[in-house]
């Protein structure tokens, strides 16, 4: 266990550290006109920290870093790429959309440094204080961002919701973890898994309730969702993207590992919570998303909703069903960069962000592009085939009746289909209603690049992406099982 | 066909079609669309041509290891051609039947119609349980968007109808599908169709399955989307629509529910008697009190299709082989009475039944051909309906007489409702002035509804063509229904027979009779 191995494990969080530290520097002394530097030094810095991940996946170099806080195998190596792409991706569109404004500062690419680093430490943590650390570390970075356009008051709203609902959160999350501590007598989730074994008691069992309510608010799952709608309609739109993405995927696969590697021994105390929570986000997901008339509002219902089916996964509790999540999550993550990316390209004349549903009528008779790859997005966000957003509910459904969750799956997936209804909404606003001729996006290259990407790989030609991803995903949930 | 992926071919023509329609103007993706529905249609031919009758059960069989998880497979049967044949044998007929009436956003609509051709001949050659979902469910969307952008008045509701309701049967379908794969280890359709579930898990899975296909056929009382889409479609959405996916329904009860789960269908018979029955005389009785002549048309649909679902589960040769027969007839001629009303609906624009009358006398030849139509849908002998509605009531009397009984009525009253509709629009007096001065068919309708009557003429007279194909994939569908086939009612008691038959002649010809009359004298 000597100091090299633990800092060659952790070397992804370390270069984004330091790339940070470096970053700061440059904020403090180039001020507001360095912002496009410090953006690009953030993309270089993550694109660094991905291919030192993809090297660590590719070898197969694993272990335990620092006595047991940190590890780093395949499912942390792909949930970390997978976090570092989403966030490149969210970076990648934010300068042109703050131009206007002219709001853009340095600052912003640092906080997403910090966020992604935050991330990181959280999916690979196998202590409980590395988890909080990283959760907190993330979680700040993002209530920054939330609030980031100064100037407009729903902002700053977001982000005082975010930030008040999240301290709450984590001090459940907190007072979980005390308990879990004084009933195992350790903090490591290799002790905890031990001591947790056989018939559990009614604090232990509280504590495990109390950490997965905690959480179920970092993933904002039913019945801890509330504060998503009003944060992803208040924070800026690339701001929005990067919630619905990066950070969702760390605290979903973080939740994986806890629930997988910690509680392993417990699983029926933690299923039904989370056959609860998945049920519960599927529908509540669906039925809050068809009344509402903002877009950003509908997207977060959206997520709520997609969370849904990511916990099918993990109530299924096997290999099959943590690579299945892990698939899903990707399919995800391009889904939703890609609607918001669509959604920040919606502008009138004045150059004003378009929200409300009613101004896209229309939308394919005056921009089809556009139209069609957000109905292609919408479309497989429902999960209809041949989109490849299908695949993700597929392999999950697949999951849990492999699982025998057989009344689960018929359950998630009949509920699907009142989610399909608001999709459609979108689908109908655009094509079959007179334009509206409000919209007036002329977009930018890195949009229509990125907006492009994502469409092509929920296109029918992202099936050809099965069987890799599949492998991929496969390798990294196996990864999770080795333990104990 | 010596190694040329002719079934690929087929799917990629329309889909290549479709992807241009999409980037060019008007004028020209009505020639995408039309080249590329005739290509495929040349295709069809032949692959009719090709067709080994009597060889091997699955022909022109494809396999890719594309994808996790499910393979790219696909392979016809003869049940599979005849429908494939089907779709591609309408297809242009659809491009033409738009020709002028579609103004608005062409390149879209060409585009979506092609990229339903590809499902559908998808849908019809997939060896894959999920390749089959894909192409299943796929369908929606391209429909959903020409019933919603190029549909009637009522459009949105329509098509929102149309798609939830067959999602939500399909989603239960998918679930099923996981778990049978799941139980046999093998996605591909022909292993599973000779795989024995569990009687018990096999009510599940059957029940999961009749949701989807009850659904798509449509059954009574799930078909109210079907009067619905079809009066918002467009000409040519309804044509596709009654063509060919309704055919969808009585394809998934023909290669999944009845080979995959015998012993349960065996046991959810009579549900499937109940309704259709109940379809066979309440959709007949609506749809002869209907002002809409697009709904009447719809309506009849559903008590043909009744029809299919009574033949299929009557667990015997005639009745499997005649439900096909219906379902292919059922495709030309509805199509066809969806194109008869399109011809006047582009007219007059109202699909009103009061508002046309005495067309006999302005367009001669326009009746004539929907007077064929109209026998073709009653089932008069020589016609294609015929042959399909005879074969499946001889089966199900096999089983019972009390279920052929009620159905028959529906012929009675296909007639009556058929009959009543062609008087209204064909005879009778010129009350209105505007559909008095309608001109005849020009060219472009003669070449949309010649080719069917023939076909319709074709299948009326010489069945054979049709029946050769499927009958031996059906005689083998049937061997194996043969164990959980369910007795039938008839009860027929056979006597001992007489040693010689009745007109015999005595030993010894003409002398010993002038015997045995000579001693009957004495």
């Amino acid at each position: 266990m000597d100091f090299a191995h633990s800092l060659g494990l952790t070397a992804p969080e370390v270069f984004l550290s330091l790339s940070g530290l470096v970053l700061t520097l440059v904020a403090a002394w180039g001020g507001r006109s360095s912002a496009r530097l410090a953006t690009v030094l953030a993309v270089s810095a993550l694109v660094g920290a991905m291919v030192i991940t993809l090297g660590q996946f590719g070898s197969d170099a694993n272990g335990e870093a620092f006595g047991g806080l940190y590890r780093a195998d395949a499912f942390s190596s792909f949930a970390k790429v997978l976090i570092y792409i989403a966030t490149i991706a969210c970076l990648a569109v934010t300068p042109k959309f703050f131009v206007r404004g002219n709001e853009y500062r340095p600052e912003y690419p640092l906080l997403m440094l910090f966020g992604a680093i935050g991330m990181g430490l959280m999916v690979s943590a196998t202590d409980l204080m590395t988890l909080y650390i990283g959760l907190e570390l993330s979680s700040l970075s993002s209530y920054v961002l939330a609030s980031f356009a100064r100037s407009d008051e729903r902002s700053a709203e977001a982000g005082l919701k975010y930030f008040v609902l999240g301290a709450l959160a984590s001090g459940i999350l907190l007072y979980g973890m005390s308990l879990v501590y004084g009933f195992a007598g350790s903090t490591s989730y290799t002790m905890i898994r031990p001591a947790f074994d056989g018939t559990l008691g009614m604090g232990a069992l509280f504590g495990v309730i109390f950490m997965l309510a905690g959480l179920a608010f970092k993933i904002s799952a039913v019945p801890f969702h509330m504060w998503t709608p009003d944060v992803y309609e208040g924070a800026p739109t690339p701001v929005t993207a990067f919630f619905a993405s990066a950070p969702k995927v760390a605290a979903i696969t973080m939740t994986t590992r806890v629930t997988i590697e910690a509680f392993g021994h417990q699983s029926d105390a933690w299923r039904q919570i989370v056959i609860f929570a998945a049920l519960a986000s599927i529908v509540v997901g669906a039925l809050g998303a068809i009344g509402q008339s903002n877009i950003k509002r509908l997207l977060a219902y959206s997520s709520i909703n997609n969370v849904g089916f990511i916990l099918i996964g993990l109530a299924a509790g096997t290999v099959a069903g943590a690579s299945a999540m892990l698939v899903y999550l990707t399919i995800y993550v391009v889904m939703s960069v890609g609607s918001f990316v669509a959604v920040l390209m919606l502008r009138d004349t004045d150059g004003n962000q378009v929200e409300t549903i009613s101004d896209m009528a229309g939308l394919s008779q005056t921009k089809p592009l556009l139209a069609w790859c957000l109905l292609f997005l919408m479309l497989s966000l429902a999960g209809i085939p041949p989109l490849f957003g299908f695949w993700g509910k597929f392999v999950v459904f697949q999951a849990a009746v492999q699982a025998n969750l057989v009344i689960l799956a018929a359950l998630g997936i009949a509920a699907s289909v009142i989610g399909a209804y608001y999709y459609l909404m979108i689908g109908k606003v655009m094509f079959f209603d007179e334009p509206a001729d409000v919209v007036q996006a002329k977009g930018d290259l890195q949009h229509w690049v990125v907006l492009g990407v994502a469409t092509l790989f929920v296109s029918p030609l992202g099936y050809l992406l099965t069987k890799p991803l599949g492998a991929l995903a496969g390798r990294a949930a196996s990864a999770l099982f080795q333990i104990g | 066909m010596g190694g040329f992926p002719i079934l690929s071919m087929m799917l990629l023509v329309p889909f290549i079609g479709a992807v241009i329609c999409m980037f060019v103007d008007a004028k020209p993706a009505r020639q995408v669309a039309l080249a590329a529905t005739l290509i495929d249609l040349a295709f069809g031919v032949l692959l009719w041509l090709n067709y080994d009758i009597g060889g091997a059960q699955w022909q022109f069989t494809e396999r890719a290891p594309l994808f996790a998880g499910f393979n790219y497979a696909l392979g016809i049967d003869g049940i599979a051609l005849l429908l494939i044949v089907l779709s591609v044998f309408l297809m242009p007929i659809c491009i033409l039947a738009s020709w002028d009436s579609i103004q608005k956003r062409v390149g879209e609509y060409m585009a979506a119609f092609l990229f339903m051709e590809t499902l559908m001949i998808g849908v019809f050659s997939a060896q894959d349980l999920f390749l089959f979902y894909i192409f299943f469910e796929a369908g929606l969307i391209p429909m959903y968007l020409i019933i919603g952008i190029w549909g009637g008045a009522n459009r949105i509701y329509a098509s929102y109808k149309f798609f939830l309701y067959t999602l939500l049967g399909s989603v239960v379908m998918l679930i099923a599908m996981l778990w049978m794969v799941n139980a046999s280890g093998t996605t591909d359709i022909p292993t599973l169709m000779n795989y024995d579930f569990p009687v018990q898990a096999q009510t599940w899975l059957w029940l999961a399955f009749f949701a989807s296909f009850a659904v798509k056929m449509p059954m009574w009382p799930v078909h109210t989307w079907l009067p619905d889409a079809h009066v918002q479609a467009p000409t040519a959405g309804s044509v596709i629509l009654a063509g060919v996916l309704l055919k969808m329904g009585g394809y998934g009860f023909i290669r999944f529910s009845l080979p995959m789960f015998p012993e349960a269908s065996a046991h959810f018979a009579w549900l499937i008697y109940i309704l259709s029955m109940a379809a066979v005389v309440i959709t007949s009785l609506i749809a002869l009190v209907q002002h809409d002549m697009k709904k009447l048309i719809a309506y009849s649909s559903v008590a043909h299709m009744a029809i299919v679902t009574v033949g299929l589960f009557s667990f015997n040769q005639q009745g499997l082989e005649g439900s096909m027969v219906v379902m292919l007839s059922h495709g030309l001629v509805s199509g066809a009475l969806f194109l008869c009303v399109g011809v006047i609906y582009d007219r007059l624009h109202t699909r009103e039944i009061d508002r046309y009358g005495g067309l006999a006398i302005n367009m001669p030849k326009y009746a004539l051909f929907f007077l064929l139509f109209t026998m073709a849908s009653i089932g008069l002998p020589g016609t294609s309906g015929f042959v399909g509605e005879f074969l499946s009531l001889v089966g199900i009397y096999k089983v019972s007489s009390l279920v052929t009984l009620i159905c028959t009525t529906g012929i009675i009253l296909g007639a009556a409702y058929m009959l009543y509709l062609y008087r209204r629009v064909a005879f009778g007096e010129q009350t209105n002035a505007d559909a008095a001065s309608m001109v005849d068919l020009d060219l472009r309708e003669w070449l949309m509804l010649g080719p069917i009557a023939l076909a319709v003429l074709w299948m009326g007279v010489y069945p054979e063509s049709f029946i050769a194909p499927i009958r031996q994939d059906i005689a083998a569908l049937d061997a194996r229904l043969a164990r959980a086939a369910p007795a039938g009612d008839a009860r027929i008691v056979t006597g001992t027979p007489r040693a010689k038959a009745a007109n015999s002649m005595p030993e010894g010809g003409h002398s010993a009779k002038a015997e045995t009359v000579t001693e009957g004298k004495h």
